[in-house]
């Protein structure tokens, strides 16, 4: 296998093998934290920065780890790393914090990360595995902060609390969609998203259980 | 009493893990494509979040919280930020455990599991159960009736997922929105089904 470039590891998530949009990793989070842009943003800063780092450290002692116990050491890595960022926020910003509740400590078990230690950084040299996590990071944000957009802007007519469309209650013209905050929102978000990226790149679609066959008599039953 | 039931409907249907929290998606999605499979995986999450969400609150009591450490004599220590790698080793360790005892004790059980077992270490529910249990205070005999009820959303979410998507086969769907984003819209239609339960007051 030829040993990937740092450039290919950096930009092949966002749209090729995006972690949300193909690889299904990660998507418990991605819906829950993204009804408005800022805590979509603070969670892929910290997602990102955990995956980059676990990437890093784990690569860097790959060699040493036996494999029966990798998973273990993995988990202890990501979740040290974890806890600095969950420190962090609950120091300089304590208010986002509690509106991200659990869902810091649960970048632990999202799947991005441990995925990316296993499937790449386990086997390659650190400074790529370090871009690979990025990359996968900034894949993540990119789903992450389209969904956050999508739903502040037209559920609540706000970007990053500014108000950029005067909502009906305000005294201005929009009236907005109640839905884009409720959390199923999300899921026909995503949905339509991975449609429209399919369909962009049509090497992604998967196929069909079934192929309906094709209709033998031009005549129908009646 | 009265306490409890409400309790554990609530965990079930109102704070449903899958559907109104998002936890667990990424097996939630991998793995229901059948109904055996995903019943099998369902009981296997309810087991260990039974047991894993209980044991934390133990932990959580009696080491880590502010203060808890005071029958050890030494009431000022704060630990709660050992946390989160605290239950995860638990978790980790309770389904290497559950994992070893099946294989001696009910073999069959353990063949019906499988793969599902290792898998839910790394399950958000079981994690996410956890966390809310520390952040919502419960005691432990509140943590036990959370632990069932939250399993058991779980798990009904995935048995529902997997028989929609076992009728799904035979629908004519877009190509680009052939397996995954049919999925998605599907769980993004039971998901604003399940929320019609939560104006139910207990």
């Amino acid at each position: 296998m030829a040993q990937p470039t740092i450039k290919e590891v950096l930009l092949n998530p966002i749209f090729h093998n995006n972690p949300i949009g193909l690889q299904i990793l990660g998507i418990c989070s991605a819906l829950a934290v993204t009804s408005n842009l800022k805590t979509a943003l603070v969670m892929s800063v910290a997602l990102t920065l955990v995956t980059g780092f676990s990437n890093l450290f784990i690569s860097m002692i790959r060699k040493q780890i036996p494999s029966s116990i990798r998973m273990i050491v993995q988990m202890v890595i990501i979740a040290s790393l974890v806890i600095v960022v969950d420190q962090l926020l609950k120091a300089f910003a304590y208010s986002l914090s509690k509106q991200l509740s659990v869902f810091v400590g649960l970048i632990i078990t999202n799947c991005i990360v441990m995925g990316r230690a296993e499937a790449f950084a386990m086997a390659n040299p650190p400074v790529v595995s370090f871009f690979d996590g990025i990359g996968n990071g900034l894949g993540y944000s990119a789903m992450l902060i389209v969904l956050g957009i999508v739903r502040e802007l037209f559920g609540a007519g706000k970007l990053l609390g500014y108000t950029i469309l005067p909502t009906v209650n305000d005294g201005g013209w929009y009236q907005p969609n109640g839905l884009l905050l409720l959390p199923p929102s999300a899921f026909f978000l995503i949905g339509l998203i991975i449609w429209a990226l399919r369909s962009w790149k049509t090497e992604q679609n998967e196929a069909p259980d079934f192929k309906m066959a094709p209709q033998v008599s031009n005549k129908e039953a009646y | 009493m009265e306490h409890y039931v409400s309790l554990f409907v609530k965990a079930v249907f109102v704070e449903n893990m899958a559907l109104a929290f998002f936890l667990g998606m990424c097996t939630f999605i991998a793995i229901s494509k059948k109904v055996e499979t995903a019943i099998g995986l369902g009981i296997a999450v309810v087991v260990v979040q039974t047991i894993t969400v209980p044991a934390n609150n133990l932990i959580f009591t009696y080491l880590l919280k502010d203060g808890a450490l005071a029958w050890a004599g030494l009431p000022e220590v704060d630990l709660s930020f050992l946390g989160l790698l605290s239950y995860i080793g638990v978790i980790a360790a309770i389904v290497q455990i559950l994992e070893m005892l099946l294989d001696k004790y009910v073999p069959a059980l353990y063949n019906a599991l499988g793969v599902f077992l290792p898998l839910i270490t790394v399950n958000c529910a079981i994690m996410g159960g956890t966390l809310f249990m520390v952040e919502r205070d419960y005691n432990l005999s509140e943590s036990v009736v959370y632990g069932v009820g939250s399993g058991f959303s779980w798990a009904l979410a995935i048995a529902l997922l997997a028989g929609i998507r076992e009728k799904l086969k035979y629908s004519d769907v877009p190509d680009g929105l052939q397996g995954l984003g049919i999925t998605f819209i599907t769980i993004g239609l039971m998901s604003l089904g399940f929320m019609s339960f939560s104006g139910v007051q207990l």
